[in-house]
């Protein structure tokens, strides 16, 4: 009943804000069409702004990625994790959620097909992949639209938010799944 | 950000000399850009269309709609933005849109929100107390339903998906929730921006000299600004 409300309300979400937006435009006399054109030659200019921080933040994490480093931290937190209760195969997650979004949906695919529907650790990863965003991709698509370089406390934010994130879904899963 | 990218090349090319991996380091370079150009490329389209809803959007007097009827929460979470500033109808369609799951919508329109707070910034390389709120909100990730998930999930046969997401949105309200909390907590006690307050007048030329100084030392980061 929750999932087929929710279903229907994301999809009519995008359907129902555009028919708001043309029709309170179009009813208080704005042209639509002008103004929609000259608001949307701006695509262009915010998408090639980007592309300095991008290409920043995006080599540094392939470089990292590459290194074998995630491997070696996996092998070194396994130990502890296994304590209470987390598989090693969802350490990857963990560490590669905040820095690259497709590498962690990559490792949960790879963990839901290779151990199925049941495991504990498909629980796990699910809502640790489901509940959280790409940290460092938002922060260099957000302030390098507008310029900015200097995050100030953004970054440290955004990474306690995904760590107690992942103590969260920890306990959450042990809770409910254990 | 100058320490994480600094940390974040070194501590690769380190191990990665140690794991023997260098190769596959140097060649990640190459993926790595090709892909940024990718992603900054592959939002063109939708972000001038979102931009261009949001232009009408504003023109009609709904941002300003949408922004009076969550006075009160915006009030509290951004405090120095004005009230009648557009960016406060654009955040909160930035929030319904990633509540939604509609990434492609909340990206255009959350890079508009933060356009509008530039406007207010007094120093426009350095991010403001709002930017970081609308960053943390944002970085959090608050989802209703977590679709990408159940569609793997559905693929691979699982019986009962939705048994997932109760738990998601649990976790997902939590990590939303501590992020506003961090943010205001560290807007209180992280060094103020470059503005600095009228303070008495030796201590403040003192204090306006010295970041002056340091913000020369970041020449890139200001000429980039100015440009615009």
């Amino acid at each position: 009943m929750f999932q087929q409300i929710m279903n229907l309300l994301s999809l009519w979400a995008l359907p129902a804000i555009l028919l708001l937006i043309l029709t309170m435009g179009l009813a208080k006399k704005v042209p639509i069409y002008e103004t929609f054109t000259t608001g949307a030659k701006d695509g262009f200019k915010v998408a090639v702004n980007i592309i300095p921080y991008l290409v920043a933040i995006i080599v540094a994490i392939s470089m990292f990625r590459a290194s074998g480093i995630i491997e070696m931290l996996e092998l070194t937190l396994s130990g502890l994790l296994c304590r209470i209760h987390v598989p090693a195969d969802v350490i990857p997650i963990m560490i590669v959620r905040s820095l690259s979004g497709s590498a962690a949906l990559g490792v949960f695919s790879d963990i839901a097909n290779t151990l199925g529907p049941d495991d504990y650790a498909t629980k796990l990863s699910a809502i640790m992949v489901g509940s959280s965003e790409t940290t460092f991709y938002v922060l260099a698509v957000y302030f390098g639209a507008v310029g900015i370089s200097k995050l100030r406390y953004a970054l440290l934010v955004g990474l306690l938010a995904d760590f107690i994130g992942i103590v969260a879904a920890i306990c959450v899963c042990n809770w409910m799944f254990l | 950000m100058n320490y994480i990218f600094y940390f974040l090349i070194v501590i690769s090319i380190i191990f990665g000399a140690i794991n023997g991996r260098l190769t596959d380091v140097v060649n990640s370079i190459l993926t790595g850009a090709e892909l940024s150009v990718k992603v900054a490329f592959s939002l063109i389209g939708i972000m001038a269309f979102w931009l261009g809803m949001m232009k009408i959007a504003e023109e009609c007097g709904l941002i300003k709609t949408i922004a009076k009827i969550i006075k009160p929460v915006t009030k509290r979470l951004f405090d120095e933005i004005p009230e009648e500033s557009p960016a406060i109808g654009d955040i909160a369609m930035n929030f319904a849109a990633n509540a939604f799951g509609l990434t492609n919508a909340a990206t255009p329109i959350g890079l508009k929100a933060m356009e509008e707070l530039q406007k207010e910034n007094i120093d426009k390389t350095s991010a403001s107390n709002a930017m970081c709120m609308l960053l943390a909100m944002n970085t959090a990730g608050f989802q209703l339903i977590p679709a990408t998930v159940l569609a793997v999930l559905i693929g691979i046969g699982y019986k009962n998906p939705t048994e997932i997401i109760a738990p998601t949105l649990l976790v997902t309200t939590i990590a939303f929730v501590s992020a506003i909390i961090l943010a205001k907590v560290f807007q209180r006690f992280w060094t103020i921006q470059t503005n600095i307050p009228p303070l008495p007048p030796g201590e403040g030329r003192i204090s306006t000299r010295r970041m002056s100084v340091r913000n020369s030392g970041e020449g890139i980061g200001g000429e980039t600004c100015s440009n615009k």
